[in-house]
């Protein structure tokens, strides 16, 4: 006798496997077939919001520096000006460097996740807890702690053949960040190859498939899309750990930041302008991929 | 000293890269304990925080006012989407020089508000607002026809909320809500950014101090995280098991 | 309102010219209907037809567009209307069950008295037992609904509708969702409240069932009540081609 509470359609998201799937960030959307008011009302104010957020925050941007010129000599117009002059440094070579950092950090780490994420399944018994174990470690430590660690125990320099190479520093803090992103690719696809439903596995097994065949050719092409939403949230939250590495002393914006306004004297006003833009660039950079993440899950979620 | 911290003290004589220092000098422990301490703490008040302001953000994002709404959006929108260092170092230095000061003795001019105050209102404000969408999830899940069946029973709007929505809400929510303060945790370290004295900064100035102490410390300092961790998430998985309903949710 | 004149000889529920619509979409166009107390109406149709909106109508979950429905002298179309006794006096069970899943069995009956009606646990506790025993689900109170079948989660729905000691339950086509075999027992659960005298106003596909145990059969097409009768002159002397075309795709 059946002993389900409620048929899949009333209760959408309580009965998925992709519940299971551990993303602070990622919410878990609900997306009801019968087409429930309460949806589309937060669509519509997601929808609704890029003015808004854009005037309320540059708004606020603004607001503090004409409290702050009212306290001093150095007006609003000066604190613009000089952020005006250091922009095209700060995002040449600073934010760059954040997005350099950030591909190849996702590059690192997404095929080391990967590997790690299918020994993680593997029926060796070792392998299999070796890969959960070190998951496990990565992605419960905290990353700054990973990147010291990683920076302090990283040789400076490579002997390759007769040559040495020296390793410069965000080389080093792109392994250091690779570590718990891959950790946390590896449980994507844990999560993902395991939401795939088990008749797969025995249908291929009966058609004469090995293991490793039903894995590239059948079960990872089925969760490869489902996949896709959590890596690309994983990809903003990296990138919003990327200024980490400005209190290792590699270049970035906020190291580039602190340099332009040393050099402009140190004036508190200052201070608004430029880490108000750093947080501004980072959004600009980041919402729109939080927006088109959440498409996305939408579209898998109907059709997967 | 006893045999344990002989031990050490002989272990950092030999080789010189292992100076274990805080095991065996008591002034190195102390600061250690007290960055300790200090993470604890934050962790603990963080987490408080965040939780109140999920709720509440939850609970006025169905506010019948636009205004408000669009500000809480704009609230969720805006944590989520830039880095929480960045977060940390706005708070503190971008706002805190409008910070009101007070003086002691005169001379002293002592903000309101430390550094570890903005700390903890950058780090709350930073989780809570994934809180907010961790809550309206779990209260988004619970399905329309069961709050009709307690509406068809006769309770008003506040009882459904309360024996009904809320208990299934948050039995969905805890999964996510774990993840989160997990999370929360491994943030208190960038705190260090703004100087405030929590454990990954005192094992910084440990090694500033005793060069050979590097490596002791980036170890004994992993496995703390991990252990504090460890430890959150296995009280976490119990609490979530003990409250769990079954035939729902699995 | 409540009209306190209402006495038992006059209809128990009374649906006058009802208009409803969900937007452009109407969906019951001038319905009128009559129930007594004691009495059993089935109301049948195809899809589409109004007849789980009609009933929805009568509790106040849906609100109407026109008309008046009045249960025991209340104006359900009224705004002062106070939900709490009207929800007193009708009790609902539903397609989905919605029992509530973290209370168990014996707690989802009680619930409802406890909180809404504030009566002493000892007293609420022994009538919820005694209506346990009374749908046959003795032996279940402690489980919860996740690991009762649909069969037995619908029977104790029944069960928490009762506790509330309506004057009149509505019925919402409760046995669609189950299996054929678990049909029979929420069947029989049904007929026991009819032969005890309580109202009951059902919406179902049952025919069989209608044809035993009702006292009145309505027939709803897009909207409007097209033929009414007692079972034994409708199924046999249906009048008019709609309901003759609807019967016949189903008997």
């Amino acid at each position: 006798m059946a002993t389900r509470l409620f048929s899949k359609r009333n209760m959408p998201r309580i009965n998925q496997k992709s519940q299971q799937t551990d993303l602070p960030v990622l919410k878990p959307f609900t997306y009801n077939p019968h087409g429930q008011i309460g949806d589309l009302q937060f669509s519509r104010w997601l929808a609704d919001l890029p003015p808004q957020a854009f005037l309320l925050f540059g708004f606020l941007a603004l607001m503090w520096p004409v409290i702050a010129a009212a306290q001093s000599n150095f007006t609003t117009t000066q604190a613009f000006e000089a952020l005006w002059r250091w922009l095209p440094f700060i995002m040449s070579q600073g934010f760059l460097m954040n997005v350099v950092v950030s591909f190849l950090t996702m590059l690192i780490g997404t095929i080391a996740g990967v590997l790690l994420g299918l020994g993680q399944i593997s029926p060796n018994f070792w392998l299999n807890k070796s890969c959960w174990f070190i998951t496990q470690l990565f992605r419960n430590s905290p990353w700054l702690v990973l990147l010291f660690i990683v920076m302090l125990a990283f040789p400076y320099e490579i002997k390759i053949g007769d040559t040495y190479i020296a390793i410069p520093d965000w080389l080093k803090a792109v392994f250091g960040l690779s570590l718990p992103i891959m950790a946390n690719i590896s449980e994507i696809v844990r999560g993902g190859v395991q939401s795939v439903p088990t008749g797969q596995w025995e249908a291929a097994e009966s058609l004469a498939y090995t293991r490793h065949q039903t894995l590239w050719l059948i079960i990872l092409p089925q969760c490869f899309k489902r996949m896709i939403p959590p890596w690309m949230n994983w990809y903003a939250i990296l990138t919003m750990a990327t200024p980490l590495i400005s209190l290792l002393g590699v270049e970035e914006i906020i190291t580039l930041s602190r340099q332009a306004m040393e050099a402009e004297d140190n004036y508190p006003e200052l201070l608004m302008p430029f880490f108000g833009f750093s947080l501004f660039i980072f959004f600009v950079y980041c919402y729109p991929i939080a927006r088109f993440t959440i498409k996305l899950e939408k579209r898998f979620q109907v059709n997967g | 000293m006893n045999a344990f911290q002989q031990y050490f003290y002989d272990l950092a004589q030999e080789s010189p890269k292992w100076n274990f220092i805080f095991f065996y000098d008591s002034k190195q422990a102390d600061r250690v304990i007290e960055g300790l301490w200090m993470t604890i703490e934050l962790s603990v008040i963080c987490v408080i925080f965040s939780v109140i302001i999920g709720i509440l953000g939850a609970w006025l994002q169905d506010a019948p006012s636009k205004t408000v709404r669009m500000v809480v959006q704009g609230y969720i929108q805006f944590f989520r989407n830039t880095p929480p260092l960045v977060q940390l170092l706005f708070f503190y230095f971008a706002l805190g020089q409008f910070t009101p000061t007070y003086s002691p003795d005169g001379w002293l001019e002592i903000p309101i508000i430390s550094n570890v105050g903005w700390a903890i209102l950058s780090l709350s404000f930073f989780a809570g607002a994934f809180n907010v969408e961790i809550f309206r999830a779990g209260i988004e899940s619970v399905p329309e026809s069961t709050r009709e069946a307690a509406e068809a029973l006769g309770m008003n709007r506040a009882q459904i909320f309360l024996y009904v929505v809320f208990p299934l809400a948050f039995r969905v929510s805890l999964p996510s809500l774990n993840n989160n303060l997990v999370n929360l945790v491994k943030t208190t370290t960038q705190a260090l950014a703004i100087a405030v004295p929590e454990l990954l900064y005192q094992m910084i100035s440990i090694y500033n101090d005793y060069s050979t102490a590097q490596n002791a410390c980036m170890v004994v300092l992993f496995f703390s995280y991990i252990i504090l961790v460890g430890i959150l998430v296995m009280g976490m998985n119990h609490w979530e098991r003990k409250i769990r309903v079954p035939g729902y949710g699995n | 309102m409540t009209n306190n004149n209402w006495t038992a000889d006059q209809p128990l529920i009374s649906i006058n010219d009802v208009y409803k619509s969900f937007g452009d979409l109407e969906v019951l166009k001038g319905i009128s209907l009559d129930v007594k107390q004691g009495e059993v109406v089935c109301i049948i149709g195809p899809s589409g037809s109004g007849k789980s909106t009609l009933i929805r109508c009568i509790n106040a979950l849906n609100t109407i567009n026109s008309g008046s429905i009045i249960v025991e002298g209340m104006e359900v179309n009224s705004p002062d209307l106070d939900k709490l006794e009207l929800r007193k006096k009708v009790g609902m069970v539903f397609q989905q069950y919605n029992l509530f899943p973290h209370k168990t069995a014996l707690e989802n009956i009680m619930m409802a008295p406890l909180k809404v009606l504030k009566e002493p646990l000892e007293k609420v506790e022994e009538r919820a037992r005694k209506l346990i025993k009374r749908v046959n689900l003795e032996g279940k109170e402690n489980a919860y609904p996740g690991e009762l079948s649909g069969g037995q989660q619908q029977r104790v729905a029944i069960a928490r509708s009762l506790a509330m000691n309506p004057d009149v339950i509505l019925f919402d086509e409760v046995t669609a969702a189950l299996d054929p075999e678990t049909v029979n027992e929420v069947l029989l659960a049904i007929k026991d409240l009819a032969h005890d005298g309580i109202t009951c106003i059902l919406v179902t596909h049952e025919m069989g069932f209608a044809r035993e145990v009702a006292d009145h059969i309505y027939f709803t097409d897009r909207g409007i009540i097209v033929e009414h009768g007692p079972p034994a002159t409708f199924f046999t002397e249906a009048k008019d081609p709609r309901t003759k075309e609807f019967l016949s795709q189903i008997l």
